[in-house]
């Protein structure tokens, strides 16, 4: 095809054009073309459909998004709200973080290696774009069933790359998690976060504002990797998924993005930037229109001076092309030689493409000629938005009635022995080092806390000892026995892992990972699952800062769980009080702080022992939740604790184990009165942590959780080298270590 | 006996971030004129017995499950025969 331009599309109505192998539908093309007043160009339409795809567009999700703004608390530390590349709060002392999880799932599953590595890749350029220093990264991981071949030929891709990159760019990998579910065969959840930490007067937002200031396009050059990346792979099933001329994948470079953090960071410094974006899905055509949208309006761009890789490239593939590492600034004429000179001496090439104008339309030209001619808004922020159908599945309450509390128990002490042994070495409550060894975690020397802590945490001050602390959590087993609780379940258990290392709990991110929205049930579980979260934040005075919206995880009729994975952000005053997981001293009093109930639904129990997945997953209870962070935080401040546990898969057994293997100290475990032994060990009832005191500290400690009102039973001491449950059966930390140890290397190494 | 010899290339649209810290680092070591550089790999097998085309297509599979990620590379298989004199 020779150039279709502005001109000759104007004058040929009708010419047909491929929209409907690039993602659109029919009612969306037409749209684009009443919007434009005539057809678009090839160009113009290349851009549409990357935007208005569901990945960059949220067209199915919007509607429903909107209460984490209308609900959002009142909340004085946050700086940045939702809508920017990433979220800011400000933690105190002048410094404000940012942090943001995103997912890279269907690239992952496709190039694990490479999927996994550009995810890292794309978040992290997400914070510098916002003016700050990354400092760590986090991974929650969702894969099929651990013993699956795919499994072995994704896992250890995904993990590899995410290590390889953030190693890389020399960023500690301090927190996630890594689940299986035969419900993620096809659809591994490759979702990644990264923190920031800037002063409060170096935020940056994304606008292109004064018309003259130029468009600077930096980092990588453009190739022809990732086209369709956007609209095809990210937004529709593989089953779905055209075959495209080009690959979808692309390969990272990270030495490039060192780069490009120094050589931004260093420009945002000598205050060279007006406006900042990064390059991520839909590439330049995502760039040019967001910022040109936000700012005052009107852009022009001329597409010849974009540098290429590969000289063959067309227009349009030129503006969809996904290759990594590139950013786009907005500097002042006078400050462009400056901003130049610093990407030269970071050996990044820059090149002015184009320029903010005083219209208010996004113009680009090729060869001389106009390709482009359009309002941004209509490409970045007007997409289309659909009030998909949704309805309560008809299969829920089945579901709900298939209540795990009525599956056969242990009936002896021994058969729970082989209960608590069948639970800590299977995949998903197995150790999992085997994988997070694979990752640094303590370069740059400011990691405090790291997996499998409760929370990963940064100290971010050296003098005062100022640091930050962030859990991941989402639970779909959960969330599919019930949407809405299932969510507020995955807030509050990241929100009590947060306090439970003694950081105080200040915000959110969520990456929200769902099947087909075109399905009524799916629908309805990402409705329930948005108005639960929005209702907890409520509660829990956390706002929601941002996040990302996945779909379409499913193959073929199956869908994933609902699996919204949120990331909680804390503030610790001192790292030098955090709370670690491991008992540390023989004598230390072991407390169980709130209420144990018959508890069972969706529990690891339950998949481990029965292979079930019924019933209703445990009450939630938000303001016991706070009062339990409270007194969390106040017992890690005043050092009343030396170990706290955060209670969730697994039960109490679970933690218990945990915290005795990584302290090396076993525990004689007492059933306490009123709970028979298997509830006490396996029930996943929520809002509770085990606690360590030390002797000397019990009588304030009780006092205090009296005082407020918050159950505090006694359940036993940290003593020799086994974990002891009295009147029922010992298990010896070498025996515990074996079995919880070996499972991940047998299946995946 | 025959050598066949497969070559891995990232495909041509592929970033090459070895090829391309290779190609700048060539003018400041006084090549000049080199405007790409690619870098790929090269898999030497000794092949008992004659090369036929079963024995061919044999290789072409295990290049294309093992010796390269076709996700993001190209292989070319050529048969070479061992130089007269090569084998002492």
């Amino acid at each position: 095809m020779s150039l279709d331009t502005v001109e000759n599309a104007a004058k040929t109505p009708d010419v047909e054009l491929p929209w409907a192998e690039l993602g659109l539908k029919k009612d969306e093309y037409e749209r684009v073309v009443e919007i434009l007043g005539r057809r678009p160009t090839g160009a113009e339409l290349a851009m549409y459909s990357v935007m208005w795809s569901e990945h960059c567009s949220y067209k199915s999700s919007k509607i429903h998004l909107r209460q984490f703004g209308e609900k959002a608390p009142q909340s004085d530390a946050l700086l940045v709200g939702i809508g920017e590349n990433a979220g800011v709060v400000d933690v105190g002392q002048g410094y404000a973080v940012t942090f943001k999880v995103e997912s890279h799932n269907h690239p992952s599953y496709v190039e694990p290696y490479q999927g996994a590595a550009t995810g890292v890749g794309g978040i992290v350029r997400d914070i510098i774009a916002m003016g700050a220093r990354p400092v760590a990264v986090v991974d929650p991981l969702r894969f099929g069933a651990a013993d699956h071949p795919d499994t072995k030929r994704v896992l250890p891709g995904v993990v590899a790359g995410i290590g390889g990159y953030g190693n890389c760019l020399g960023l500690p990998n301090i927190g996630g998690e890594v689940v299986f579910d035969a419900c993620y065969q096809g659809n591994p959840l490759v979702n990644a976060g990264a923190i920031g930490v800037m002063r409060h007067e170096d935020i940056h937002l994304a606008k292109a504002s004064g018309p003259g200031n130029k468009v600077i396009m930096y980092g990588a050059r453009t190739g022809g990797d990732g086209i369709g990346g956007a609209s095809i792979l990210a937004s529709e099933t593989f089953d779905d998924a055209k075959p495209s001329k080009r690959p979808a994948v692309q390969v990272g470079d990270p030495f490039q993005e060192k780069l490009l953090i120094e050589c931004t960071l260093e420009a945002f410094a000598e205050k060279l930037v007006v406006g900042i974006q990064d390059l991520g899905a839909a590439g330049i055509s995502c760039a040019t229109s967001e910022l040109a949208s936000n700012g005052s309006g009107g852009m022009r761009v001329e597409l010849d001076d974009v540098p290429l890789r590969d000289s063959t490239l067309s227009p349009e593939e030129i503006l969809m092309s996904e290759s990594q590492e590139r950013m786009c600034a907005v500097v002042e004429p006078e400050k462009v030689a400056r901003f130049l000179e610093i990407c030269e001496k970071w050996d990044v090439i820059a090149t002015v493409i184009g320029e903010v104008t005083d219209g208010d339309r996004l113009e680009i030209f090729w060869h001389g000629e106009k390709i482009v001619d359009v309002d941004p808004r209509t490409v970045a922020h007007e997409g289309p938005t659909y009030e998909r159908p949704y309805a309560r599945p008809a299969w829920q309450d089945a579901l709900q009635a298939d209540d795990a509390n009525k599956l056969p128990r242990p009936s002896t002490s021994d058969e729970l022995k082989q209960q608590v042994l069948a639970l800590v070495s299977s995949p998903n409550q197995a150790s999992k080092k085997w994988i997070t060894s694979q990752y640094d975690h303590f370069v740059q020397g400011n990691t405090v806390l790291a997996q499998p802590e409760d929370s990963g945490m940064i100290r971010i001050d050296e003098e005062s000892g100022l640091g930050v602390a962030i859990a991941t959590d989402g639970n779909g087993r959960y969330a599919k026995l019930d949407p809405y609780h299932g969510a507020q379940l995955a807030l509050a258990e990241a929100y009590r892992n947060v306090a439970t290392t003694g950081a105080k709990p200040l915000a959110i991110s969520d990456c929200l990972n769902f099947g087909s929205p075109e399905d009524p049930d799916v629908m309805w579980q990402f409705v329930e699952a948005i108005r639960g979260l929005a209702d907890a934040c409520q509660i829990l005075g956390t706002p929601v800062t941002g996040g990302n919206v996945s779909l379409y995880n499913q193959t073929g009729e199956a869908a994933i769980h609902p699996t919204p994975v949120v990331a909680v952000l804390g503030v610790i005053d001192d790292v030098a009080r955090r709370t670690p997981v491991a008992f540390s001293e023989e004598g230390q009093l072991l407390y169980l702080l709130g209420d144990t109930r018959e508890e069972f639904g969706g529990s690891a129990w339950s998949q481990v022992v029965h292979d079930h997945l019924g019933g209703l997953p445990p009450q939630v209870d938000l303001e016991r939740e706070r009062l339990l962070a409270d007194i969390l935080i106040s017992a890690s401040r005043d050092g009343m604790v030396d170990a706290a546990h955060d209670l969730s898969d697994g039960g109490l057994i679970q933690a218990v184990v945990e915290s005795a293997m990584l302290g090396d100290k076993g525990a004689r475990l007492i059933v306490p009165d009123g709970l028979d032994a298997f509830t006490f060990l396996f029930s996943e009832s929520a809002g509770r942590a085990v606690v360590a005191v030390p002797r000397s500290e019990e009588l304030r400690f009780t006092d205090m959780c009296g005082a407020r009102g918050l159950p505090a039973t006694r359940i036993g001491v940290v003593d020799g080298d086994a974990v002891d449950v009295q009147g029922e059966f010992a298990l010896s930390l070498e025996e515990l270590r074996e079995v919880h140890e070996a499972t991940i290397p047998a299946l995946l190494a | 006996m025959a050598r066949v010899v497969v070559d891995v290339m990232l495909k041509p649209e592929i970033l090459d971030p070895q090829g391309q810290a290779v190609q700048r680092a060539l003018p400041r070591l006084g090549f000049e004129g080199i405007s790409d550089v690619r870098q790929g790999k090269r898999f030497e097998l000794e092949v008992d017995g004659p090369v036929d085309d079963a024995v061919l297509a044999r290789i072409h599979e295990l290049a294309d499950t093992f010796l390269a990620n076709t996700v993001i590379e190209n292989f070319t298989v050529k048969v070479e025969e061992p130089a007269v004199g090569a084998e002492k």
